[in-house]
């Protein structure tokens, strides 16, 4: 056995993680960076955009596939993060910005991406002209396009949030769910409202490629909540020591066959190599879901008590596990509560388990926040931004990372089922607080940053 | 991976691998899988078997620096083969395992 350096245990491991407990690469995200495409004609923008975008991410959809064969660990999405649009266009009007949404939408069908992010602006201290028509055209933008994905960020811990769009905001998701109502609303599935928004993002439907990056890179996010959940429970019945010890050593391990990939795709490519992130994003399909997760910890029922504490230690020990493998860690990192791409969320919010309000408790605890939950069409757009408000805000006072992707689906109200397909899943229409935050919400203004912002 | 040269190029992929057969142990399923392996010019510098996990594993590190064919071909090959002998036959390259059974 003088070469042989994997004992048979480690090598069926690595194979039965992939075959049974479904372990993928979830995503391969270049980020580009579109500075360089500036001009004063819209025209020549527009196809400098284009250009770019394709000449960059070319090979990639090749190039995963390579990778994925010859590792024998499967990538589930290639995409394309940019910079901002709001940041690159000028004086650009509406016209101007549905061209560029259709031009994106064009490269990443051409290089055959799953998902191009940056349709966005960044708006938490305030608003341009350019970013003002970039947000009004949100909801055209999503509906005429099919791979284009949509953030706001709309609040920082540093700078607070902008009430304005917030209030603005819960309009737009309203009317991009209103112009996609015949597809259940599903233009909201690519709308982020984001607080404290990362620049190296690689899942959707937040991504994009932060203004201080470079010229462009290659971010990977990982996945695997089968595989952690396999761990727990062969662990059985051990106290938090020893559980959270067993969910290290899955997401060191996880998160080394992460970086491996992305370094090899980085190297190929001739891109450098970003960060990892470290998320645990569950699929519909059973085996696959955080909340089993949960539940395998030792609660009857996602959502009960117990859950926030539950997911707390999950996502720590996530952390914790993944930061020793990676050199570079980065977007989110933090297991993610969808609700309709997770079979044990589904469930839960089918029988009334989980409510919004403990959704809302427990992203005070991960990465991201209220996501893919569906609420009555009929809801109307100042209670949207109050949701959008109250999760900023668990942002902002704590530091980190919120986001809001709700879907008001048109013409259903609660009790109703809206089903999207494939990755994004399925959910009940799950009921709001029907109290009126109008005055609230209309008031404008910001709501000043923390004293925690004052750090200097 | 069209003849890699680690030592000129030290970016090359490397050229080790991991054969996994997975299946019921019977007659002919070393040997036909050697077979294939040798048609293809590729020298197995380490094999072992065993039973994991309830499953029948056989296990071979082999080297394809020499082999004129591409990984996407040889593994076609060998899965191609492992069907008709009625197991599941995987290459993989070396580095997966080292990324995440080695610190």
């Amino acid at each position: 056995m003088k070469h042989l350096s994997f004992s048979g245990e480690e090598i069926i491991e690595t194979i039965q993680m992939v075959r049974m407990e479904q372990l993928d690469i979830r995503t391969v995200t270049v980020g580009i960076s579109l500075l360089d495409c500036v001009s004063d004609d819209p025209k020549v923008l527009t196809r400098n955009v284009f250009e770019k975008v394709t000449n960059t991410a070319r090979d990639l959809r090749r190039v995963c596939a390579e990778i994925s064969r010859e590792f024998g660990i499967p990538i589930v999405n290639c995409r394309i993060a940019v910079t901002p649009l709001s940041l690159i266009s000028g004086r650009f009007g509406p016209d101007q910005f549905l061209e560029l949404a259709a031009t994106l939408d064009r490269a990443a069908h051409d290089v055959d991406v799953d998902f191009i992010g940056g349709f966005s602006a960044l708006v938490e201290k305030g608003t341009t002209p350019a970013e003002s028509h970039l947000i009004g055209t949100i909801p055209r933008a999503l509906a005429s396009t099919q791979r284009v994905c949509a953030s706001v960020n709309v609040g920082t811990t540093r700078a607070g949030l902008n009430m304005d769009a917030i209030a603005q905001m819960g309009s737009i998701v309203k009317e991009t769910a209103e112009l996609t109502a015949k597809q259940d609303s599903i233009g909201c599935a690519k709308l982020v409202v984001f607080c404290n928004a990362v620049q190296d993002n690689p899942f959707m439907a937040g991504a994009f490629h932060g203004a201080s990056e470079g010229d462009c890179v290659i971010n990977v996010g990982v996945s695997g909540p089968g595989v952690v959940l396999k761990t727990i429970k062969a662990a059985g019945d051990v106290d938090f020591g020893q559980l959270t010890a067993s969910i290290r050593q899955t997401a060191f391990k996880i998160t080394r066959a992460g970086e491996l990939v992305g370094r090899t795709a980085a190297a190929r490519l001739g891109i450098p190599f970003g960060i990892v992130d470290l998320s645990l994003a569950p699929t519909p399909s059973e085996g696959d879901s955080v909340a089993r997760i949960l539940e395998e910890i030792g609660l009857e029922r996602v959502g009960g008590h117990g859950t926030t504490a539950a997911l707390a230690l999950l996502n720590d020990a996530v952390k914790k596990g993944g930061a020793m493998a990676s050199s570079h860690v980065g977007g989110l990192s933090g297991a993610f509560i969808p609700v309709s791409e997770d079979i044990g969320m589904i469930e839960a919010a089918e029988c009334g388990a989980i409510t919004i309000d403990k959704l809302e408790a427990m992203t005070s605890v991960c990465s991201v926040g209220l996501d893919m939950i569906v609420v009555p069409g009929d809801t109307p757009p100042e209670i949207l931004s109050a949701v959008i408000s109250d999760e900023a805000a668990i942002g902002m006072i704590n530091n980190k990372t919120t986001a809001t992707r709700i879907i008001p689906a048109i013409g259903k109200s609660v009790g109703d089922q809206v089903n999207f397909g494939g990755l994004l899943g399925r959910a009940p229409v799950m009921p709001l607080n029907q109290s009126s935050p109008r005055r609230m919400i209309a008031r404008g203004g910001r709501i000043p940053s923390p004293l925690g912002a004052l750090t200097n | 991976m069209s003849k890699p040269d680690n030592a000129s190029n030290p970016h090359a992929p490397a050229t080790r691998a991991i054969v996994t057969i997975i299946g019921s142990d019977r007659v002919g399923i070393i040997a036909g899988i050697a077979a294939e392996i040798a048609e293809a010019n590729v020298n197995i510098l380490d094999i072992s078997q065993s039973v994991i996990r309830e499953f029948f594993t056989m296990i071979m590190m082999v080297d394809l620096g020499q082999s004129p064919l591409t990984f996407h071909e040889l593994s076609e090959k060998l899965s191609r083969r492992g069907e008709k002998l009625g197991v599941k036959v995987e290459l993989q390259r070396e580095e997966i395992f080292k990324a995440m059974h080695r610190i």
